[in-house]
């Protein structure tokens, strides 16, 4: 078992021929994903690597294939217009590579997609990987081992990081999931939380959160209120100044809001374990899933 | 990016906003000619990208030429939060009838626009609403539907009583939010918006922040870009495609992902040094990105140790190894380097580091100990580092 996506998920790449589309189409399709379709507008009728069908739209390729999931590489400018496509064509979750993204482009999308009761999952981010069944996105398959520890991190590199940690170390995960870098994503810690907790295969969660809004302080709250399963937290950017936009569009603090001490106290608050440094979360989460 | 009030005020002119006259001086005599065309008293106003201006002593009123000449002479270099103003930008003064707050904001918690008004204008609004909360509507837009009129009126009641200054301030909602949604804003502010002893309603003062994200479409905003207003490092870093930080610290960090680059100098901070820099050299592994990164580095005096942390996930570590040698070999470094890296292709990067005379650990936490030693100027260890 996992969230979001598992061995019966059903892909359709939106951007596959391009440079980023056609190396991580091959990469997923290596690590077991089942890809059924891609999308290239004007390359509808060509195949990719001689087996995956490519269609002009994401409605043709919903129609013949029967895609259930969609992972978009294409450019930031074309991107939005890609999301609204997939959630168009009925698709259920979408996941959005593509780093930079107009904001504005995705106060339209953002409520489209839910309005289609789809699920979109970044943009900005890495996506995510269920070890052992299935990945859409870009986290490295073999840093991951199946077992019962979620994932959830606004982060890429981090993100590898520790769950490479873990692997090494004999925890396995459940499901990894990178929601994205972006001030305004389409799903939340919340959101993967909740998932998490409904499903039986997790035992713990390790979430990954940094500097920048308020979403780890409202996944605490959560925490706090709704979940049985022990949480371990981290916040990156301890060290960085107000008002500078820290790589990530979505990690600045402004004013005096959204800084690391403020949510690692509401983590603290809500009962959570902290992880001081990466490594901790090793420590933390064995103590929790003995 | 943060463009400065003369700008901001530019394209919301362009929107049809109400604006008195205003021209930009970057000498005290220039300042001295204006002041003398707009006779009477006028404003000088430093333009820099910090907030406060007015308590640093950068906002001042002069009666004459001669008094805007010598104003001017004294604002012009001075510092405000770090930034030296190079420029100023002289205005009649206006008479004021009443100062209200209007602004736009993208929130993050509604995923959309959100307008924020208030007739308590002129002053810190965050002040205003921890204090006094009830003295602001907040209204989020829908940005598929804009800003419908009915929503503009409220937005205008909510700050006057009278009909016709209703209707002139609901007008400057619409032209505020075409140039928030058209110029791609994350921020258009209007503080304060004004009322004159006639009747009139004016933006006396503009602030606009754009979305980096939008600056490829928006080439006329990309253009207002003031390089002068930046540091020097970080103007190199962009036009490299890095993302970097200059801190205060001596321990000069390299790093793969931005969550990853903050996660290790909150490392750098937690083993008791201080980070000199955050520095995101993404995620491909192009060797001169790991060039440019090197120069950018060390070129700042306080750099007493420099620290490489790569993780490679998409990233090739090999790359970044062949990148550390090229760039060593271009510009020898002359402060010590520890360098950790693990993950794709860790053991042709570690052959290739060991083969230049370098030493690399797998270890985060090790590397990290390590370069906090030498940037406190402990003495290296063999296995740790190398330069002179």
């Amino acid at each position: 078992m996992s969230v979001f996506i598992d061995k019966n998920t059903t892909l359709v790449v939106q951007g596959i021929t391009g440079r980023d589309g056609s190396f991580h189409a091959k990469q997923m399709i290596e690590y077991g994903t089942k890809i059924v379709a891609g999308v290239t507008p004007g390359k509808g009728g060509q195949k990719f690597e001689n087996t995956v069908p490519i269609f002009n739209t994401v409605a043709d390729a919903v129609a013949a294939t029967g895609a259930n999931t969609s992972v978009i590489y294409v450019p930031p400018v074309y991107a939005a217009d890609a999301m609204l496509e997939a959630a168009d064509a009925g698709v259920k979750l979408i996941v959005a590579i593509t780093e930079g993204v107009p904001v504005l482009d995705m106060t339209r999308v953002y409520p489209f997609v839910k309005e289609k009761g789809a699920r979109l999952i970044g943009p900005n981010c890495p996506g995510l990987i269920s070890p052992g069944q299935s990945k859409v996105g870009i986290i490295p398959g073999r840093i991951c081992t199946p077992g019962n520890i979620g994932v959830v991190s606004r982060s890429g590199t981090l993100t590898y990081e520790v769950v490479y940690q873990l692997t090494r170390a004999g925890l396995g995960q459940s499901t990894c999931v990178g929601i994205g870098g972006d001030p305004i994503n389409g799903t939340n810690f919340i959101d993967c939380l909740a998932a998490f907790e409904a499903d039986p295969n997790t035992a713990a969660v390790a979430m990954m959160g940094e500097i920048g809004g308020t979403d780890e302080q409202d996944a605490a709250t959560f925490v706090k209120q709704h979940m049985k399963k022990p949480v371990v937290g981290f916040i990156a950017g301890q060290t960085a100044p107000p008002g500078r936009r820290m790589g990530h569009a979505g990690a600045i603090i402004s004013g005096s809001a959204g800084t690391a001490a403020e949510k690692i106290a509401a983590f603290e608050a809500a009962g959570m374990s902290v992880a001081k440094r990466p490594l901790e979360f090793v420590q933390l989460l064995r103590d929790r899933v003995k | 990016m943060n463009i400065h009030e003369y700008q901001a005020k530019e394209l919301l002119r362009n929107a049809g906003v109400p604006i008195p006259p205003g021209e930009v001086a970057t000498t005290a005599e220039e300042a001295e000619g204006i002041a003398r065309q707009y006779g009477g008293t006028v404003v000088v106003k430093a333009q820099v990208h910090a907030g406060g201006r007015g308590k640093a002593g950068g906002v001042k009123l002069a009666k004459s030429p001669q008094e805007a000449k010598e104003i001017v002479s004294k604002i012009l270099g001075m510092q405000i939060k770090g930034l030296t103003v190079q420029k100023v930008l002289i205005t009649p003064a206006a008479d004021i009838a009443s100062e209200a707050y209007v602004g736009i904001i993208l929130d993050r918690a509604s995923k959309k626009p959100v307008f924020m008004v208030s007739p308590a204008g002129g002053i810190d609004i965050e002040e205003v609403a921890a204090k006094t909360p009830e003295k602001i509507l907040k209204l989020p837009i829908d940005t598929r539907y804009g800003l419908q009129p009915y929503q503009a009126m409220r937005l205008g009641f909510f700050l006057f009583d009278d009909l016709k200054r209703v209707r002139a301030a609901a007008k400057i909602m619409q032209q505020l939010y075409r140039a928030f949604m058209d110029n791609g804003c994350s921020l258009a502010e209007i503080n304060p918006l004004v009322t004159t002893p006639g009747g009139d309603v004016v933006a006396l003062d503009a602030k606009m922040v754009i979305d980096d994200n939008e600056l490829d479409r928006h080439e006329n905003i990309a253009a207002l870009r003031d390089e002068s207003a930046e540091a020097p490092s970080e103007v190199q870093a962009r036009n490299a495609n890095l993302t970097f930080i200059k801190l205060d610290g001596d321990v000069g960090c390299v790093v793969n992902g931005a969550g990853l680059a903050m996660a290790t100098m909150d490392l750098v901070k937690f083993y008791g040094g201080d980070p000199a820099n955050f520095l995101d050299i993404g995620g491909s592994s192009n060797p001169e990105k790991v060039v440019n990164a090197l120069k950018i580095i060390t070129a700042d005096p306080n750099v007493k140790a420099i620290l490489f942390n790569i993780f490679g996930g998409i990233t090739r570590t090999d790359d970044v190894a062949n990148g550390i040698v090229t760039a060593t070999k271009q510009n020898p470094l002359t402060v010590p380097i520890v360098i950790r890296l693990t993950g794709t292709n860790e053991e042709i990067a570690m052959k290739i580091l060991k083969d230049n005379g370098f030493s690399a650990s797998s270890d985060m936490d090790e590397a990290v100990k390590q370069a906090v030693a030498l940037a406190k100027g402990s003495p290296v260890t063999p296995s740790a580092a190398r330069g002179a």
